[in-house]
């Protein structure tokens, strides 16, 4: 759970402003983005993504840079995308 | 992917590690500590001590939230469990941290029903489709996870759920430093601050650790380019005779962090007097608990805890490890008695925690560990 990891926003959700989805190495799942307040992002940013919330923007190359690392580093970032894929947030 | 080579690539690695090495005044030693376990986990995936000159030494600290979690809440949370109608909720992570009856997975197994969520919010869920059910969220994390947790509870409120609350866990890393650096135990020279807490707190929360104990913190991110950047920028703060808060991971660390995260924590939580660190013992105002206004959604409000202190097992050397005092491998029964399959201490249990990073990657500490037990 300690991990954050970086996910593309695809939509904001329409009735609720506050959700948005996301891909995450091709997991697409619902979080959270009011941490960010009124930097709301919009399709195509990324964000880093920590239990659910996006904590904060980042650019496209960091987020690509950080999913490299994510993934080299196994089972820590195979099993926080299994536990993303487990939640269904709304 | 030239990005990507960009923090990965080995030459620089190799070019830093030359940068580190002149700056090294012969016959010091220098010992660094990473706060957070996330760098402890970067630091023997790739091998990093092995880029360092022998002179450096890096010691790991006590930023595994998991692994700071004392067993006597661990007994509590097992004993809200219990009660009935109760279904507690709480991160995978969570599930095989050993308190003095078993952990949650051994508790399931006697029968009560601890379920793993990937976010808060999934609580929420569960308490929505279980409205016969009290749901318990077992909160825990540092500073990262605690807006999310405070997000969850302003939800909560705003739907008027009545059957959900949180057992609030979280802790606080300032005063965790501040403990490290008023023990005696340990003489450091500077820190390498923590990525993702730092996206919350900002950096000026450690200001004082320059100021007040004359000790260098550059935050650092996660890449192993990063740190040893950041370990560089300590080097040159020390050969210049500077000794100030840095910020290395600015790409994703705003100089004052998440003014929403920060609100919206101090909105729904405050600081309890003190709290128990697993091998740290008490520390004051290092963790929070929620405000009177929520004391509907508070798990110790609502159960009655016997709140027992349970003395860390006897065998377990991990408050050393989380001081930096004792390397995982030194502990007695690492590697034997204790492994991720079968922890003894909680460091084993996380991947961020020490002890679980030394046995899944420690190449050369491997080395060590047969050396050790040839003693
Ligand atoms: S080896 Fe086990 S008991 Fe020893 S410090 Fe590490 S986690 Fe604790």
């Amino acid at each position: 759970m300690c991990l954050a990891i970086p996910g593309e926003i695809i939509e904001i959700l329409p009735d609720r402003p506050e959700l948005a989805k996301v891909d995450v190495s091709g997991v697409r799942r619902s979080i959270n983005i009011g941490l960010l307040g009124d930097d709301s992002p919009v399709p195509g940013e990324w964000v880093l993504i920590h239990v659910g919330f996006a904590l904060s923007k980042i650019d496209e190359q960091e987020a690509q840079a950080v999913l490299e690392f994510l993934e080299d580093i196994g089972n820590a970032y195979t099993d926080e995308l299994e536990a993303l894929q487990q939640s269904w947030i709304e | 992917m030239r990005f990507v080579d960009e923090y990965r690539d080995a030459e620089k690695a190799r070019a830093l590690s030359a940068k580190i090495a002149d700056l090294c005044e012969p016959g010091r030693q220098y010992k660094f500590m990473e706060v957070c376990g996330g760098h402890t986990h970067t630091i023997y995936k790739h091998g990093l001590e092995d880029y360092l000159p022998e002179n450096i030494e890096l010691v790991h600290g006590p930023g595994c939230p998991v692994c700071v979690i004392p067993m006597g809440r661990i007994d509590d949370s097992i004993h809200i469990a219990r009660q009935p109608g109760v279904l507690m909720t709480s991160f995978g992570d969570m599930m095989r941290v050993p308190g003095s009856n078993g952990s949650f997975f051994d508790s399931n197994a006697e029968g009560t029903n601890i379920r793993m969520v990937y976010s808060p919010l999934d609580s929420l869920k569960i308490a929505r489709q279980n409205p016969d059910q009290q749901v318990v969220f077992m909160a825990i994390g540092f500073e990262t996870t605690a807006p999310s947790t405070a997000m969850t509870l302003l939800r909560a409120e705003a739907e008027g759920l009545r059957n959900f609350s949180v057992f609030c866990n979280h802790v606080t890393i300032i005063p965790a430093i501040k403990a490290i650096l008023d023990s005696p135990d340990l003489r450091l020279d500077g820190f390498l601050g923590p990525g993702h807490v730092s996206t919350v707190i900002g950096c000026r929360p450690y200001e004082f650790i320059a100021r007040d104990y004359g000790k260098p913190l550059v935050v650092a991110g996660f890449e192993p380019l990063d740190l040893l950047q950041s370990i560089y920028m300590l080097m040159l703060q020390l050969t210049e005779g500077r000794c100030e808060v840095e910020n290395q991971y600015r790409r994703v660390v705003p100089w004052d962090g998440n003014p929403v995260a920060l609100r919206t924590i101090n909105e729904t939580m405050e600081l309890r007097p003190y709290f128990e660190w697993r091998g740290l013992g008490f520390i004051s105002h290092s963790a929070t608990r929620l405000r009177e206004r929520y004391a509907d959604f508070d798990a110790e409000r609502r159960f009655e805890l016997p709140g027992i202190r349970v003395a860390d097992p006897k065998a377990c050397q991990c408050g050393e490890v989380l001081k930096g005092v004792l390397k995982p491998w030194e502990c007695k029964v690492f590697g034997t008695a204790c492994t991720p399959e079968t922890p003894i201490g909680t460091c084993m249990v996380s991947p961020e925690g020490a002890c679980a990073a030394y046995y899944n990657f420690g190449r050369f500490s491997r080395e060590r560990v047969k050396e050790a037990s040839r003693v």
